[in-house]
């Protein structure tokens, strides 16, 4: 449980959500991405590691080099976090509306 | 199948916006919301309490099916007006841990009439931080995983 929870909060850091969109397009060093911020080195190094503990980016070595990439799987994972909300109250509604043409129909058999 | 419930989180707000269009004129809409006996058959819970005036309250009871309580709320109804609005407090009651309890919520149900026997339910729900928000967004999808290593359990306790 700990571990889905440490995804959400890896997101919510602007720091390291540019990160994530960084990597998007192809994999890079931890050098080349950090080339992109002003924070120092270490603290990018600290991101990284986060990102990576929590599975949203995947190590490649080639060479002497570390590649970080996104993990597609984990970042549909949190895309779709909303949806069993979204589902529980699609489901709700669904039956009160089924619920509810029922009712007219009652009425109108009735009447 | 297509899903008709649209939900607005905004990010780094505290409320969230619930938009749903229904296949139901407005006043059989808003009855689904008035008469105790049909709210508790699409919200299934039983209803303990609606009294639906100002500074009026509410209590629901949700049992599974071994008839042990799971869920209580409660809440204050505050606006009350027939094919228009609703505006409630939203309190759940004796949650069993932290990350299901959640400090009382604001709703304000808004409710209007489109063409042709449609009409439209609008639900802004606001919480007390924007952590308590995602959190209760998380709720569903935190349950969906604990099922799902639930029956891993069973599968694993089955093997045994």
């Amino acid at each position: 449980m700990n571990l889905r929870r440490d995804v959400f909060q890896a997101i919510a850091d602007p720091t390291r959500r540019a990160i994530l969109l960084l990597v998007t397009s192809h994999a890079m060093t931890a050098g080349a991405i950090a080339a992109n911020f002003d924070t120092a080195r270490p603290t990018v190094s600290r991101h990284l590691q986060i990102l990576t503990e929590c599975e949203l980016l995947k190590q490649e070595q080639t060479g002497r080099e570390i590649y970080y990439h996104l993990n597609g799987q984990k970042m549909k994972e949190i895309a779709d976090f909303i949806e069993p909300f979204r589902n529980l109250w699609d489901d709700r509604f669904n039956k009160l509306e089924a619920i509810m043409k029922n009712y007219t129909q009652k009425k109108e058999e009735r009447e | 199948m297509e899903r008709k419930t649209k939900i607005n989180a905004e990010d780094g707000k505290q409320d969230l916006l619930i938009t749903r269009e229904f296949d139901l004129p407005l006043e059989l809409l808003f009855k689904a919301y008035e008469e105790p006996e049909i709210v508790a058959q699409w919200m299934n819970t039983k209803v303990l309490k609606l009294e639906n005036k100002k500074h009026g309250s509410w209590q629901f009871e949700t049992s599974d099916a071994h008839g042990n309580v799971v869920m209580r709320a409660n809440g204050t109804i505050h606006a009350f007006v027939p094919n228009q609005k609703i505006i409630r407090t939203f309190e759940m009651e004796n949650a069993p841990d932290s990350a299901t309890r959640f400090p009382v919520q604001l709703e304000f149900l808004e409710f209007e009439s489109l063409a042709d026997n449609r009409s439209k339910l609008s639900m802004q729900i606001v919480y007390r931080s924007v952590a308590d928000r995602n959190r209760m967004l998380q709720l569903p999808f935190a349950q969906g995983i604990n099922m799902a290593h639930n029956r891993l359990q069973d599968v694993v306790n089955n093997l045994k």
